[in-house]
């Protein structure tokens, strides 16, 4: 009887959708933390979980050329050579290379030079690398057979469907094999065009390549006529280049485990490309495996599914869900550092000293697009780490009593702490130099931009758009970067004093920019007519978001007296007129390659200038005395000498300011109290190898945040319920009424 | 006529519009916005020199001639152009590799159509039953407080934006509750755990505007003779309403559930991007953002396809709800 009763109440509950939803509700949560988004299975796995916001273009290690394609890319490639993982100032040291070589100069005639001798009788450079023996690759199908039968290859979706795989050792082959990729056009290698310059005959290889791709091409389209689609006939039938058929001298393989690099001239910062993964091996197998066209019509090519010797290997390509990295089985030895810079044992962070790497067994990246879900999931613990959005800023950060950046009250009580790093990146002001009026070296022209430096106040900048994320770039080397000087020596004294008192460097008065502008011909921002100065900012900042700041520049040019039009277009017809010189100012940045000077003066070098040569030097800015020294600092060692160069070459900068204001970022990282190891290094994006989980206490504290709360939701659907009852009985009454 | 005869005449119809919204597309995107410009915006910024952009402009095809080619020979003359390469062969569902990464657009289409279904097919059905019924309440209590009050809660409803239900959906739903995970998806049966909160926020955001609908539908029909009828014939209530009354109030129904049903694939942008669904919504939003504009061809072309398909899938629904209407 009793039974039959329950039925009936399920029964009747069913009837209603209210019922039927809360019952939907309750029924999933089966688990204790029903908003956690992970399945079962991960949760006792010491698995660490990042997000990327947007998927990566290129997982080609030829093509990628952006740290946030690095974060996937360094898990997997070795280049020769890595950066230390705790020293600073970064310091390279060997990865899968042996030892860090040392260049070979030779003359004309081919004979050895002293390393000391003078650049311009240098005629050949030699790097000789010596990598480790008995470095395997991850386990993977191209090292089975290279060519797989059609109709196995017709029922693979993902490189992870292949029955068989197999390894082989690293080979220094697969190095020379890589390098000549980076000129194969159809990649195409974002920094050919540096390394040619340097790489002997790779321009020459470069052209012979496309010759033969070509010719290739041609022959096709005259085969097939007025039905061939390029695109698509290289999809299904992808056209094999021989690499090793055209000389190449830039690159020669000694034995199994040596190569050379051989460049034209010096070039000191070869090194640290040769850390970057455009200089990781690629095995021969792997680029006639990936040249089969079904693969290639299926999208699985080396773009997305990356091979290498590195820590990690690629479980899952889902570009918009997630990235599953596992630990590569065949990982050859390497150790977590027993030294570091000083403070570092303090820090906890010489607690793995030794340990076989890596200490995570996987990753993975998950897609979230916006910051709000981003940052709440991070509070209920489900990612490890986080950055801080502007939206979370005022949550997540206070002000010490003595004036220290630090994680809040309400984040300490979490544990989760805060970590904060100087990026080596430069935003600055930018002007034009090849324009007539705020562009110029005379001395009227000079001290018209000395006056806007002084009243564009970047301090202030930061403060409003950047939550005081930032620090004001007294030259164009940021901090962390050879030549970079703290205090007095490294201030701008056109747009700076030296507050003795606070030992600061503070902003001149707005007074004295007014001076040097009437000394520029613009008294009170007004021309020789009485007509007042008129100056174009362009930029691409259509977002409603950066709107404000378009109006702050506008109030900096108004202490002036000057007036500013603003010129926003679409990101293309920006790029533009930047290209074609067709500006008056604009706020532009870099990102460093590599932790030397020459990757940031470089952006002023007259040979770079956008306009003329299409190179980095937006601001095209040509002073021949600057040129002269920055070819001499180019290539020397740092060194007292090198940072006296350096120091004339600000001095030169300050005095023409292409460039006025700037700010160098302040990276700002959150993380949990199981994270270990957390310590930023901003030129080695793989560093997730030396990072560790305790996974155990993330999984008590997820459960400890994250209990849910039903009676509300009860709450409502009984009021509704309540709320319908009486539209029913009208219903019934008016129905009774009428029958 | 019968209903094939009329179909086919229907897409006859119907293939000019196609055509035109091809060309109109190409117009837009190939010569607004020259192949150069999307070259530099796909290779980024740094150390982009111009013959990495042509380089990128001959792997792509966007080096060729937009229309016509006078290099080239006989009907290659023709075939060898943007036109043909890129934009008519869109016509048989060759939508080609996206611009940026080169993604299999077919394919990514076949793919993110599930995470779009998942979330918009309930959200269609629920809808329809929440808001229906509801129209129908307030529809009976035409005239009183309860459908004065009704009116202002759903003018409310509608007046609130969208991201201030997913925002405030994630932050009771999924923050303040910790009922359901704040964003995420999951492929397979576990979908619901993440396709719950964006449907019910699907469900609620849409209140206001179709109950607001239906009602007025429900009330054009409430007043007239049919119903006095049935009342007079001593009809219950609940008969009228559900029975006579939803029946006849059919046709404007099925105008707007029917039309809705191609775009169901195309997902909910907004949802998508807030909840992190990986539908064609969020593929759309994403390409647009990335100006990669061989996935936004393929997908304005495949939008229009869809409102036609509507258009046709309507017009044939009529006959089934009135046999008044007849094909003709």
């Amino acid at each position: 009887m009793r039974k039959r009763t329950d039925c009936s109440v399920l029964k009747n509950a069913l009837k209603q959708p209210l019922m039927l939803s809360l019952l939907l509700v309750l029924l999933g949560q089966v688990s204790c933390t029903p908003n956690h988004p992970y399945p079962k299975s991960e949760r006792a796995q010491p698995i660490f979980y990042s997000t990327y916001s947007e998927p990566p273009k290129h997982l080609d290690p030829a093509i990628s050329y952006s740290s946030d394609e690095y974060a996937f890319l360094e898990l997997v490639y070795e280049p020769p050579f890595q950066y230390h993982f705790l020293k600073r100032p970064y310091e390279l040291e060997p990865l899968t290379a042996t030892n860090i070589p040392v260049a070979e100069y030779y003359d004309a005639d081919g004979r050895k030079l002293p390393a000391d001798t003078e650049i311009e009788q240098v005629n050949k450079v030699v790097y000789t690398i010596k990598i480790k023996e008995g470095i395997k690759y991850q386990n993977h199908p191209c090292f089975v057979k290279t060519k797989w039968p059609e109709a196995i290859l017709n029922d693979v979706d993902h490189i992870t469907d292949f029955s068989e795989v197999a390894t082989r050792e690293l080979k220094a082959i697969d190095y020379v094999n890589q390098i000549k990729r980076l000129a194969d056009s159809r990649l195409p290698c974002p920094i050919l065009p540096i390394m040619a310059k340097y790489i002997d005959g790779l321009d020459t290889f470069a052209g012979a390549l496309v010759k033969d791709l070509e010719a290739e091409r041609k022959r096709r389209s005259e085969e097939q006529g007025a039905a061939y689609n390029r695109e698509q006939d290289e999809r299904v039938n992808p056209i094999h280049l021989d690499l090793n058929a055209q000389p190449f001298p830039g690159v020669k393989l000694i034995d199994d485990y040596t190569y050379q690099i051989i460049l034209k001239r010096p070039y000191p910062q070869i090194l640290y490309w040769l850390a970057m993964p455009f200089f990781a091996p690629m095995p021969q197998e792997a680029i006639d495996f990936f040249e089969q066209g079904i693969l290639r019509d299926k999208g699985i090519t080396i773009d997305r599914y990356p091979l290498g010797t590195g820590p990690y290997r690629i479980e899952k390509y889902d570009p918009n869900l997630e990235y599953v990295f596992v630990a590569n089985e065949n990982f050859h030895d390497e150790f977590y550092p027993s030294t570091g810079e000083e403070g570092d044992r303090e820090k906890e962070l010489l607690v793995d000293a030794g340990k076989k790497l890596p200490l995570l067994n996987k990753i993975i990246f998950k897609k979230e697009k916006e910051s709000i879900p981003l940052w709440n999931k991070f509070l209920q613990g489900y990612y490890d780490t986080s950055g801080i959005s502007k939206d979370s800023f005022g949550q997540a950060i206070q002000i010490s009593t003595h004036g220290n950046v630090e994680a809040s009250e309400f984040l300490k009580d979490r544990n989760i702490s805060l970590l904060t790093s100087v990026s080596p990146s430069t935003m600055y002001v930018s002007f034009n130099m090849s324009d007539p009026i705020v562009g110029g070296y005379t001395e009227e022209q000079r001290k018209l931009r000395q006056a806007f430096s002084i009243a564009i106040d970047m301090e202030e900048y930061i403060q409003i758009f950047a939550n005081g994320r930032g620090t004001s770039s007294q030259s164009p080397l940021p901090p962390g970067i050879f030549g970079y000087e703290k205090g007095k020596a490294g201030m701008n004294p056109v747009a700076y004093y030296w507050d003795e008192k606070s030992q600061s460097a503070k902003r001149r008065k707005i007074d004295e920019a007014r001076k040097l502008l009437a000394e520029a011909g613009y008294p009170n921002g007004k021309d020789k007519d009485g007509r007042p100065l008129e100056i174009t900012f362009v930029n691409s900042w259509y977002s409603p978001a950066l709107g404000p700041r378009i109006i702050w520049f506008e109030k900096q040019f108004k202490k002036l007296g000057v007036v500013m039009k603003n010129e926003t277009s679409d990101y293309n017809r920006f790029r533009e007129k930047i290209d074609q010189g067709n500006f008056q100012f604009t706020m532009w940045g870099w990102n460093a390659d590599y932790p030397d000077p020459e990757n940031f003066l470089f952006l002023l070098y007259g040979p770079n200038s956008r306009e003329k040569y299409k190179g980095e030097n937006t601001s095209n800015y040509e002073n021949p005395e600057f040129d002269k020294l920055f070819k001499k600092m180019e290539t020397m060692p740092s060194g007292p000498e090198r940072l006296g160069i350096i120091r004339e070459m600000k001095d030169i900068l300050h005095k023409d300011s292409p460039w006025v204001g700037g700010l160098n970022p302040v990276a700002y990282g959150l993380f949990h109290e199981w994270y270990s190891n957390a310590k930023p290094n901003a030129m080695y994006r793989g560093a997730l190898k030396f990072k560790r989980i305790d996974h155990v206490l993330r999984e008590e504290k997820r459960e400890e945040w994250n209990k849910p709360r039903f009676w509300p939701l009860i709450l409502v659907v009984v009021l509704l319920g309540l709320g319908t009852v009486p539209a029913i009985n009208t219903i019934r009454r008016r129905g009774k009424a009428t029958a | 006529m019968n209903i094939f005869d009329f179909t086919i005449r229907r897409v006859l119809y119907f293939l000019p519009v196609i055509l035109l919204v091809n060309l109109l597309t190409f117009f837009l995107f190939f010569v607004l916005n020259p192949p150069d410009m999307m070259a530099k915006k796909i290779l980024g910024d740094k150390n982009v020199t111009p013959e990495a952009i042509e380089k990128w402009k001959k792997d792509h095809s966007y080096h060729l001639p937009r229309v016509f080619n006078s290099e080239e020979k006989g009907f290659s003359k023709i075939t060898q152009t943007i036109f043909v390469q890129k934009s008519a062969r869109l016509l048989k569902f060759d939508f080609g590799k996206s611009d940026r990464n080169n993604l299999d657009i077919g394919k990514e289409i076949r793919h993110r159509m599930v995470p779009s279904l998942t979330i918009t097919v309930p959200m269609l059905f629920l809808s329809l039953i929440v808001c229906i019924s509801t129209a129908l309440i307030v529809a009976f209590y035409r005239g009183t407080y309860v459908d004065l009050w009704a009116l202002v809660l759903c003018v409310f409803m509608m007046s609130v934006s969208m991201l201030f239900y997913i925002i405030g959906g994630q932050f009771i739903f999924g923050k303040l509750l910790k009922l359901f995970p704040i964003s995420g998806y999951e492929s397979g049966i576990y979908s619901w755990k993440f396709v719950f909160l964006p449907v019910l926020v699907g469900v609620i955001s849409g209140i206001g505007a179709s109950v607001r609908f239906y009602r007025t539908i429900f009330l054009e029909e409430i007043n007239k003779d049919y119903i006095r009828t049935a009342r007079s014939k001593g009809l219950s209530e609940r008969v009228i309403l559900f029975k006579h009354c939803l029946k006849n109030a059919m046709i404007p129904l099925l105008t707007n559930i029917v039309m809705s049903i191609p775009f169901l694939f195309m997902g909910s942008f907004l949802l998508e991007i807030f909840f992190g669904i990986p539908g064609l919504g969020n593929f759309t939003i994403e390409a647009i953002d990335a100006q990669d504009f061989a996935i936004v061809r393929s997908m304005v072309f495949l939008g229009s396809l869809l409102y036609i398909v509507g258009l046709i899938l309507t017009d044939i629904s009529y006959t089934l709800v009135d046999p008044r209407i007849r094909f003709k």
